[in-house]
């Protein structure tokens, strides 16, 4: 347990990539399965855990130690598991267990334990372990080890570890279950690379680079067909052997919220594509439809009937026993077109070509698409394979560019981090209400976009502007007359119930500030209300 | 006699009326007993100093032999009358030369115990724990959050980084009086026998330690005279904290910045400071042997300096032991 503590300690205090993946290698490579295992599925979040509530952990603390020296001591730290881990009353040396669980015993322990002895199961585990150890566990249960380590990176690491390729490691990774000792046994070469044990696997996606300044001029409009971006979300339908998958582009399994178009998978083969919502044949729902099916843990019958899901093809990665992603794109294009002819047309269809023969051309598409769920165009070389990644070169994407809108800056926040000393994370609004008597209503929040410098003068007309605080949040003066208006970028509208303003922005940013300008002059309601989709 | 009336806090430090003199004045005083060397309890400029002899030679290499009007050594153990006040001098542990000052007078006697720790350290006599009525106790670690771990424990982490990253410079920042002289035995003790570099700012205390016959090992001058970065790949740097946010640190290839403290033991600490192999090693007691120390020398009042005061406080109140916050000025509560 000391080790795998040890590892996430230096890991969040490691900033380079390339110093963290020496700390994961080098942890790959010095301690033994099964504990190596379970530290590698709880950095990529495979590891699953009955989690335990903050508050319970307090309870559990508070039973053992003077509430108040716990209030300084929280107080002081700011972080509960940290503090917890610090405080937890040692046993004396008679009591204390002469064995420190490893890893791997944690886990069991945790895993085993039942949701009414999950706390009296922590509190022993936390009994044995030392002051490092008890804070590792304690995010175990808690969910979440927020150490600046993606999965991609500890495949990457794994993949350094055994000397392969990490398209090997991420082709393999979902017929693999915790603590993965045969994936350690092959990265090794003690024995032969797992067989695919799992049907229906995830294939690594293939991702494009956006279109820069120069990056046109070198390209030659021949060699590439174009398709529409489609704005959905990315999907793999994958079906083999009677077992059915739909996978994000992260490969996180997604079947379970959409049982109408897995329902429709009834062929052997691996599919690349967009989800969208309504019937392909006769109109496509816009974003604020698809989210109606979106991070739901079930659908009801209803919004199923309302929304159902399909999915727009682009590209085919295997049919039958053939992997056909070696194919040149144009090759691959033929068959998936063949091929989607012969699924339900209601819940798969094919992503249009788009033709053009200059760039030219297909600026003036992608500024005004046919479609307003299409956020610009793709851009595919045609001998080009399927490649796992983002190789430069043979995909592209050039978006739509961004709406913008001019809004007054309203409430700020602290920001965390590097930042947790500046107001960095702004609140902003649009005027509304008869002419003479508008007022501000909130329409978003954007907490990047802007230069350290930039960053620097809101701050500072933040804290000369504060007129009321709440905790971090400070309320800023934004009248007909004062306030600070700020130019905010965003991908798309959605209609909301949840915001006053009845709106909701998808990944707004802060694009300039509009020191120039007056207040009430900033946008209205009404103009963001008729770009929804 | 109330212990109130034999010390008493001033504005330029802990006062006693009948002996008239000061323990560790913050400013220019005509008589002061100075418990160590760190620069906020001992100053230069008092008329007398009484203090051990190591703490007078570290004074006088900080400050220049004329650093007081005039000195006398205490002996560790040995009772001193000042103006018929006895005073005697005991191992504190925190730093070479350092020690507590018991003050005995008309019945009543007070341990004022300057910076402590009970951690076994080859380059400071080992603390001693003396009976008394009111102990004065410093808080630097003073929630229940600061326990210190081993330090070969930590010293272990900085051997086995030089391990895994041999292309890159270990940049150890650490106090120039006692913490680096200590890493630096720390490291010798690990079995580490490669030169150590250190920052001129580290030498004339360093060369002190070794005068003493604290051994440190091949010491050498982090420079790069001629030299390439090359030359510290894989090395040890050891130098004041201050120094590695300056430019003299981007003379080394890709270093790891490493920080010898207690304050390490807080993961935001090390986060801010941009600290990547945090040492949670200390010249102060941590939480729990501020609380054994507290028991044992049997006082039956505790003041409380220097530090986070409420929780110790708080604690003896739990104890049934009287206990108040002096609130001294002048001296760092955050240095290790």
């Amino acid at each position: 347990m000391n080790r795998f503590a040890e590892l996430l300690d230096r890991l969040v205090l490691t900033p380079a990539r390339n110093g963290k993946l020496t700390l994961l290698v080098d942890y790959f490579r010095t301690v033994e399965d099964p504990d190596r295992g379970y530290a590698l599925a709880a950095i990529t979040g495979d590891l699953s855990i009955a989690a335990i509530k903050p508050a319970m952990l307090r309870t559990l603390v508070t039973e053992r130690m003077d509430p108040v020296l716990f209030g300084y001591s929280y107080d002081y730290v700011g972080d509960l598991a940290e503090t917890v881990s610090l405080v937890w009353p040692e046993l004396p040396p008679e009591r204390k267990p002469n064995h420190a669980p490893t890893l791997g015993e944690v886990v069991d322990a945790l895993q085993s334990a039942s949701r009414s002895d999950g706390p009296t199961v922590l509190a022993r585990l936390l009994d044995s372990a030392g002051i490092e150890a008890r804070f590792a566990i304690i995010k175990l249960v808690t969910g979440g080890l927020r150490i600046g380590v993606s999965a991609r990176l500890a495949k990457q690491a794994l993949a350094d570890f055994g000397k392969v390729d990490v398209a090997e490691i991420e082709e393999l990774w979902h017929g693999l279950k915790p603590p993965y000792n045969e994936l350690f046994a092959w990265l090794e070469g003690k024995a032969p690379k797992p067989e695919k044990a799992a049907k229906a696997l995830f294939r690594p996606v293939m991702l494009s680079n956006p279109v820069e300044d120069r990056d046109l001029e070198k390209l030659e409009p021949a060699d590439y067909a174009a398709e529409w971006k489609w704005d959905g979300i990315r999907v793999q339908a994958v079906s083999e052997g009677g077992i059915r998958r739909l996978y994000s582009r992260t490969g996180d399994d997604v079947s379970g919220a959409f049982p109408d178009l897995v329902d429709a998978m009834d062929f052997s083969a691996a599919l690349d594509g967009e989800l969208l919502v309504g019937d392909p044949r006769e109109a496509t729902g816009t974003f604020s439809d698809l989210q109606q099916r979106l991070n739901r843990k079930s659908v009801s019958p209803k919004i199923r009937e309302k929304f159902p899901a399909f999915m727009r093809c682009y590209d085919i990665l295997q049919l039958g026993e053939e992997d056909l992603r070696p194919l040149p794109f144009i090759e691959r294009r033929k068959r998936l077109e063949a091929f989607i002819a012969t699924l339900d047309p209601r819940r798969f269809d094919l992503s249009p070509l788009a033709p053009f023969t200059n760039w030219e051309d297909l600026n003036r598409m992608r500024t005004s698409p046919p479609h307003p769920i299409i956020e610009g165009v793709m851009l595919k070389r045609l001998d080009s394979p399927y490649l796992a990644g983002r190789p430069k070169g043979p995909w592209f994407k050039w978006k739509r560019d961004p709406h913008t809108v001019d809004a007054v800056l309203m409430y700020a926040q602290r920001g965390h981090g590097k930042r947790s000393s500046f107001y960095s994370d702004y609140t902003f609004g649009v005027w509304q209400g008869a002419l003479g008597e508008e007022e501000l209503v909130p329409v978003g929040k954007a907490y990047f976009g802007f230069t350290d410098e930039e960053l620097k003068q809101i701050d500072k007309f933040v804290r000369d502007n504060t007129i009321e605080r709440f905790g971090p949040v400070r309320s800023v003066r934004a009248d007909r007359d004062n306030g600070l208006v700020l130019e905010v970028a965003f991908e798309g509208l959605n209609r909301s119930t949840r915001h006053k303003s009845g709106v909701a922005m998808r990944f707004p940013r802060i694009s300039r500030l509009r020191w120039d300008k007056p207040t009430i002059e900033a946008d209205r309601i009404e103009t963001l209300r008729a770009m929804l989709d | 006699m109330r212990p109130r009336d034999l010390l008493c806090p001033k504005p330029a430090g802990l006062y006693c009326p009948p002996g008239d003199f000061y323990i560790d004045p913050v400013r220019p005083v005509p008589r002061a007993l100075v418990t160590h060397g760190h620069s906020d309890h001992a100053r230069a400029g008092h008329g007398a100093v009484l203090a051990t002899q190591q703490t007078l030679d570290i004074m006088g290499l900080r400050y220049g032999e004329d650093f007081a009007g005039s000195t006398q050594a205490a002996a560790f153990g040995e009772t001193i009358q000042v103006n018929g006040v006895d005073v005697t001098f005991h191992p504190a542990g925190h730093v070479l030369g350092s020690a507590q000052i018991c003050v005995d007078h008309g019945g009543t006697r007070i341990v004022a115990s300057g910076d402590y720790k009970r951690r076994p350290d080859a380059t400071s006599q080992p603390f001693e724990p003396i009976r008394c009525d009111v102990f004065i106790t410093e808080a630097t670690f003073g929630l229940p959050v600061f326990r210190h771990p081993p330090d070969t424990h930590e010293i272990g982490k900085l051997i086995r980084s030089t391990e895994q990253f041999p292309e890159r410079a270990h940049l150890v920042g650490a106090y120039a009086l006692g913490k680096a002289q200590r890493v630096i035995r720390l490291i010798r003790d690990a079995g580490y026998e490669r030169p150590v570099f250190i920052h001129g700012a580290l030498a004339k205390l360093c060369d002190y330690y070794q005068s003493e016959g604290i051994d440190l090992g091949d010491l050498r001058p982090a420079t790069v005279e001629g030299g390439a970065k090359g030359d510290f790949a894989g090395a040890i740097v050891v130098g004041p904290p201050s120094a590695f946010a300056d430019r003299w640190a981007r003379r080394f290839p890709d270093p790891i910045s490493a920080f010898a403290s207690g304050w390490m033991r807080i993961r935001q600490r090390a986060k801010q400071g941009g600290v990547e192999l945090p040492l949670i090693i200390s010249d102060h007691s941590d939480w729990d042997e501020l609380l054994e120390t507290i028991v044992e020398t049997g006082a039956s009042e505790i003041w409380v300096t220097h530090g986070r005061e409420e929780a110790l406080v708080r604690w003896c109140e739990l104890q049934g032991i009287a206990a108040k916050a002096l609130h001294l000025v002048g001296y760092e509560d955050e240095g290790d």
